[in-house]
């Protein structure tokens, strides 16, 4: 680096340590409470309570709402990027707009429009209790929460991705014959796969941990209705902060594993772009 | 209906539009528009009186007052770590860039907890600030501190890359004609930077003015004083006042919208500063 | 021959006991301190009707303040019984989604109350503050911890003792009797939605110098979290209260477990019942019982909710938007 580009080391380092000092207040600190608290009893208390019945159907229950909530969200998410990057039209800015209103909702508002929709005093409240068919207060409202609040996640990652494309690829491979899907599959595919894995890891976080709006649509039926977040603030309440914490570890081992996947996939990313010699983003 | 406004030769515009138009409208703008189809059971007059009822004010006010006092503070150090990550080499910067985003891939309830336990008056944090008379937990401050943790990596984040693609010619170009740092700060990348800040400090007040999970653990939650406004709408939910309920998360959505225009205005700007460059 | 075989496996098999045994699952939406109690009594009951009928009972719990519960059931969430904090609660599931008679109160003894509690102080062990009655909380830098009358039943008993008392104390005169409660609440720096939080900021997180608690709660809280940091004292005056609970008669008859649920209930008024009951420091109805734990619970001089009027009046009065809590309460 030249000299007329850095400020005398007294400066940078100075700078450096103030940075870090926040980030170790911040960041580190309340990383560091979760596992701290977590093992405060044992190795052993730390693994019993995670084996606990209640914890494990809350496990299993985040894990099925990723499960169904990402991959919809991932469908969504193509097909969004795909019109906004590829065409141009009329309203497409009202559209990034609207695709981006989840994540602006506050989490309780997110779940309050379901009860207002689905609960026995809603809207379609009624009907589904006249048809004896189940919504809010299950697993299902959690989902279909966890859906709304993870909505823009993919598509946001891929828009830029894909808008950074161009369409000149695709362009070609229809004018040599291929179909839509074969063009999609096996010219855009392969170009925005790296996008395509963020979105997903960070739309999986999220629909993983998400809290507010999964507390207002759940019945906090034990065993049944609860995800790990919900559970988390289950056990906080029936006084074991341990095992709470402990479940929130869980949490946090996710938290750090999408930070790993996604510094990989940078890294990656970037390797790839400047092999092809393309500008970044 | 020809939205298009360019001839392509690529398929799938209709399909994929239709999707994406029949999936939004499912997922987000039916579920939203009974926000406003509850407000409307309500005379305006009601719904004047609710919202603006001095307990919903006072949540009004710690929500986005705490929300923008959070992001203003996390401009000044998300700034200084953007520019400390994409200026200088120091060991474990590697580490540290990958952690920035942390706040974003955790839960709230965890941060929440978390974030109590670190700042309540017996906490590791909370013990040192009481010491010197400060209580950082159950009022206003640690709101404030709760949302620093959750809007940082915003900032961080928006601007960091706007800095890696200074062009160094323009600072080296200044320095040479006798330009000092701080003069080059302020003249030529200060101003190259400012819409990104803009940006990030309105993505994190969005965020944040919303924010629920980790703030109603470390919050104290009384009306009036330390209940922030997604708590009082469940309070009220709670309450059997559905339309209250409504009425405020109402006025929340349209401050969320607004503020969403402002941040894809701020970027629409920043693009077009860029290209003009 | 092979298929006589068979035929007489089937047969036999389905002689076993278990075999015809019905799977039957009850949702019980409950309040907030009485997971311990439904902990224990569920085991209990299952073990009871499993001997008694064959079937399996499994009972999931739904646990949160009393009015939040209320509002879940209104709103869809498919209890088979509900066991509140107040009859209030139970009565607006009543008013406002007919899942249940208006006279359900009536159905089971004792105005369906299998069990009470009342309201007490929980102190720092040595009891540094010096507190002793209701007075106390009314100083100024003294720190009370209660939960927020709106959403939790336990704060709604809080609130009421505390005006009982304040009522005897000033002979009714009602504006004295809102300063000297507004005086407490003035006291209060963190305003929990449900008991179990409340009890959580005052024991876990350190603040406050007393909670005003469940009885229930308080004893766990010492027996469980710390006998060496806890103490309780016993106000000179406070309320009986009494936790109903019901059969939600519309939510059980769609399932088929109507019959089952108001077993469940009546359960809880057995010699078993009322045992677990007693262990989990609430106050059994049964008066053998009673006396059998009366050494865990000490006296205390009680007044009921009819001395303010049934729950109707008290909530308009007090809870409803515009209520004295209102007024005490309200926002500079």
């Amino acid at each position: 680096m030249s000299n007329a580009r850095t400020e005398p080391a007294v400066v940078r380092w100075s700078l450096i340590g103030i940075a870090l000092a926040y980030l170790v207040l911040f960041i580190f600190m309340p990383l560091f409470i979760v596992f701290s608290t977590a093992l405060e009893k044992g190795i052993a208390y730390y693994f019993h309570s995670l084996t606990d019945v209640d914890t494990i159907a809350a496990i299993k229950l985040t894990l099925i709402t990723a499960l169904i909530a990402v991959p919809l969200n991932l469908v969504f998410g193509v097909a969004a990027s795909w019109v906004i990057a590829k065409f141009d039209f009329r309203g497409k800015s009202l559209l990034l707009t609207l695709i981006d209103v989840p994540l602006s909702v506050s989490p309780v508002i997110s779940g309050l429009i379901f009860v207002l929709l689905f609960g026995l005093q809603g809207l379609f409240g009624p009907w589904l209790r006249a048809h004896d068919i189940k919504i809010i207060f299950t697993p299902i409202a959690i989902v279909i929460a966890t859906i709304f609040v993870t909505f823009p996640m993919v598509a946001r990652e891929l828009i830029p991705v894909m808008k950074a494309q161009g369409s000149e690829e695709e362009e070609a491979a229809i004018t040599l014959g291929a179909s839509g899907w074969k063009t999609f599959w096996y010219v855009t595919l392969p170009n925005i796969k790296w996008g395509l894995l963020y979105g997903i890891i960070l739309c999986n976080a999220r629909a993983m941990g998400e809290f507010g709006a999964v507390s207002v649509v759940s019945g906090h039926i034990r065993g049944l209705t609860n995800t790990l977040p919900l559970q988390i603030e289950i056990l906080y309440n029936d006084y074991d902060f341990t095992a709470a914490f402990a479940a929130a570890s869980l949490l946090a081992f996710l938290a750090l594993f999408t930070l790993v996947i996604k510094t990989l996939v940078e890294y990656r990313y970037r390797a790839e772009l400047e092999a092809v010699g393309k500008k970044t983003h | 209906m020809i939205l298009l406004k360019q001839k392509t030769n690529l398929p799938g515009f209709h399909l994929s539009l239709g999707y994406t138009m029949l999936y939004l409208s499912l997922v987000v703008l039916i579920p939203l528009s009974m926000l406003f189809v509850k407000t409307s059971t309500m005379s305006f007059a009601e719904f004047w009186s609710v919202v603006t009822a001095p307990r919903t004010l006072a949540a009004y006010r710690l929500s986005f007052g705490a929300a923008f006092i959070a992001s203003f503070i996390n401009v000044f150090f998300g700034f200084l770590i953007a520019w400390v990550l994409s200026r200088y080499r120091f060991p474990g910067k590697k580490l540290v860039d990958a952690l920035i985003d942390f706040p974003f891939a955790l839960p709230t309830a965890v941060a929440g907890i978390a974030l109590t336990t670190l700042y309540a008056s017996n906490g590791i944090l909370g013990s040192v600030l009481a010491k010197i008379g400060i209580q950082s937990a159950y009022n206003a401050l640690g709101v404030v501190l709760a949302l620093m943790f959750i809007g940082l990596p915003f900032i961080v984040r928006t601007i960091e890359p706007v800095l890696q693609e200074l062009d160094p010619e323009l600072e080296e170009a200044a320095s040479s004609l006798g330009a000092g740092r701080w003069e080059i700060f302020r003249r030529i990348i200060f101003p190259a930077i400012l819409p990104s800040i803009v940006t990030g400090f309105s993505l994190a007040f969005a965020r944040t003015i919303g924010e629920y999970g980790s703030v109603v653990f470390i919050a104290g939650n009384m009306p009036g004083k330390t209940e922030i406004a997604p708590l009082l709408i469940i309070t009220k939910l709670e309450e059997f006042d559905y339309s209250g309920a409504t009425a405020i998360a109402l006025v929340m959505l349209l401050v969320s919208f607004l503020l969403l225009a402002l941040t894809n205005w701020a970027q629409w700007w920043t693009s077009k500063k860029v290209g003009m460059n | 021959m092979k298929n006589l075989l068979k035929l007489s496996l089937v047969f036999l098999l389905a002689l076993q006991p278990g075999a015809w045994a019905k799977q039957i699952t009850l949702l019980n939406v409950s309040y907030d301190p009485t997971r311990e109690l439904y902990e224990d009594y569920n085991k209990a009951f299952s073990t009871y009707w499993k001997q008694k009928t064959g079937d399996d009972v499994t009972i999931q719990q739904s646990h949160g303040g009393s009015g939040k519960q209320a509002r879940a059931v209104i709103d869809g969430l498919d209890a088979d019984v509900v066991t509140l904090g107040l009859a209030y609660d139970i009565d607006s599931i009543a008013e406002k989604s007919g899942l249940l008679p208006s006279n359900w109160q009536k159905l089971l003894p004792n105005n369906s109350t299998p069990y009470t509690s009342t309201i007490v102080f929980l102190v720092r062990k040595g009891n540094p503050k010096n507190i002793k009655d209701w007075d106390d909380l009314t100083k100024p830098g003294i720190s009370v911890i209660t939960p927020n009358p709106k959403t939790s039943g336990g704060a709604r008993w809080n609130y009421l003792a505390a005006w009982g008392y304040a009522l005897k104390k000033f002979n009714g005169d009602e504006s004295k009797v809102k300063d000297f409660v507004g005086a407490i609440y003035k006291n209060v720096p963190v305003l929990d939605s449900g008991a179990r939080g409340s009890t959580t900021t005052f024991v876990e997180r350190g603040i406050g110098d007393v909670l005003i608690s469940w009885e229930n709660e308080a004893y766990l809280a010492v027996n469980q979290l710390g006998p060496d940091k806890f103490e309780i004292v016993i106000p000179s005056l406070s309320i009986l209260a009494e936790p109903p609970v019901a059969v939600v008669e519309r939510d059980a008859d769609r399932h088929g477990t109507r019959q089952v649920a108001e077993e469940y209930l009546k359960y809880l008024y057995s010699d078993e019942g009322q045992e677990i009951i007693a262990r989990n420091y609430y106050r059994p109805r049964n008066p053998d019982i009673a006396k059998e734990y009366a050494s865990q619970f000490k006296s205390v001089n009680l007044f009921t909710i009819d001395t303010l009027g049934g729950w109707q009046a008290a909530q308009k009065k007090h809870f409803a938007d515009g209520g004295t809590f209102d007024q005490i309460y309200t926002v500079k």
